[in-house]
């Protein structure tokens, strides 16, 4: 795989520290599992959080907590390590988890529009963002059109162009919601792409006015 | 002042780990190996009191702080086979172990199954001994950087790494753009960066 498109160092430090909402923490996590690069900066970054633990005021602990813990230790099974990977390599491990190990053709897509197809992903009601998979037909071209807010989207397969270069598998665009884009999917196959968006009353409204199929570009 | 920076900066020139990280690694390696439970005791004393405080930071309650202490103390227990040396030091380690069982707490009180993500704890890619050797310094580095950076980006480091506050709170706690935030939190990273690239 090779990877041209990575994180915002800034997206990478509050997933680090865990400040992530879940929505994106998922398209995050498993961008950082393909990618070697941002995965040492996520190293690098994690480091703060522990010597800022270190570096803590002790606060005395219980003799109780103390007591209590000790006598888990002989009940508290042992971690099973190395897990076995559920993920067939066709998606990064957090997101195998979602979908329960099965493969994306195999999920029940929702059609949007001619050409466009999701997947809602469970997220815990304490997250504000939305989490989906979107497929989108080879050949098709968004509208230009911006972002409510932050959004970040993961290629899963496939491939599209924009202003910013081409992205394909591995790929990460962690857009600001500032930026304005028009994606156009490459010919030959569909674009599949896993997708945190924090506004999403603002995504079905930009999947309303979708996508015409642009043949030939 | 500058007295004080010295002493830190001469103490941490010092190659490798701390004393303090190298006893928490051994006592880590008599869990792992032989489920010592004395080795245990040592690393709840030493450790368990900053993990509680972490958890207070972070918003629990003194008794919620407690629950999450021995939570975050079992996982060590159970998962002392996992740590990686060339991944980072013992408490980074367990910052990760304490920081994923929060997360997992604010979930659980949403009521709505986990979705698991399951990517901290998973082993890193092996490191090369070179690597290893590399990274000795490195939590020496770390410590030193946070001596040096800007207070405006310590000041986020340490709203989003301990006080568990998001950057769009952290811009409006602070009255800045959001922007602002992002690029501290990105010059923070570079400081870092350089830091870790410096010789010593």
């Amino acid at each position: 795989m090779n990877i041209d498109h990575h994180l915002d160092p800034a997206t990478i430090m509050a997933h680090a520290a865990g400040t992530l909402d879940e929505a994106f923490h998922v398209v995050v996590a498993s961008h950082v599992t393909w990618c070697p690069v941002c995965r040492e900066i996520a190293r690098q970054a994690t480091q703060l959080g522990g010597e800022m633990l270190g570096q803590l005021e002790a606060t005395l602990v219980s003799d109780e907590c103390r007591s209590k813990t000790l006598s888990k230790l002989d009940t508290a099974t042992l971690h099973c390590f190395p897990k076995s990977p559920q993920s067939r390599g066709e998606v990064p491990e957090p997101l195998a988890h979602l979908i329960g190990g099965k493969s994306l053709a195999d999920l029940a897509w929702k059609r949007k529009a001619p050409g466009l197809a999701l997947f809602d992903l469970p997220v815990s009601r304490a997250s504000s963002g939305k989490l989906f998979l979107m497929r989108i037909a080879p050949g098709m071209a968004m509208p230009e059109h911006g972002h409510g807010g932050a959004e970040i989207t993961l290629i899963l397969s496939g491939a599209y162009n924009d202003k910013f270069g081409r992205y394909a598998q591995g790929d990460v665009a962690d857009l600001d919601d500032s930026i304005e884009h028009q994606p156009v999917v490459e010919t030959g196959a569909a674009c599949i792409c896993l997708v945190a968006t924090q506004a999403p009353t603002r995504f079905k409204s930009w999947a309303a006015r979708l996508l015409q199929p642009l043949i030939g570009i | 002042m500058l007295a004080v920076r010295w002493n830190m900066l001469t103490k941490d020139n010092r190659p490798g780990p701390t004393g303090g990280e190298l006893a928490s690694r051994r006592l880590i390696q008599r869990i792992a190996k032989n489920l010592d439970r004395e080795a245990f005791a040592s690393l709840f004393d030493a450790i368990a009191p900053r993990v509680k405080s972490f958890m207070i930071r972070k918003g629990a309650s003194p008794d919620l702080a407690e629950d999450l202490v021995q939570e975050t103390m079992i996982n060590v227990w159970t998962k002392a086979g996992m740590f990686d040396p060339a991944k980072g030091t013992v408490l980074t380690w367990v910052f990760t172990i304490a920081r994923n069982l929060r997360i997992d707490r604010i979930r659980r009180e949403s009521s709505r199954p986990l979705a698991e993500l399951g990517d901290y704890d998973a082993p890193s890619d092996a490191p090369g001994s070179e690597e290893v050797l590399a990274r000795k310094d490195e939590a020496r580095c770390v410590a030193r950087a946070l001596i040096g950076i800007a207070p405006e980006q310590r000041e986020i480091l340490i709203l989003s790494f301990v006080d568990d506050v998001p950057q769009s709170e952290i811009a409006r706690r602070l009255n800045l753009p959001l922007g602002t935030v992002k690029s501290r939190m990105r010059l923070a990273y570079n400081h870092l960066r350089k830091t870790l690239e410096q010789p010593n």
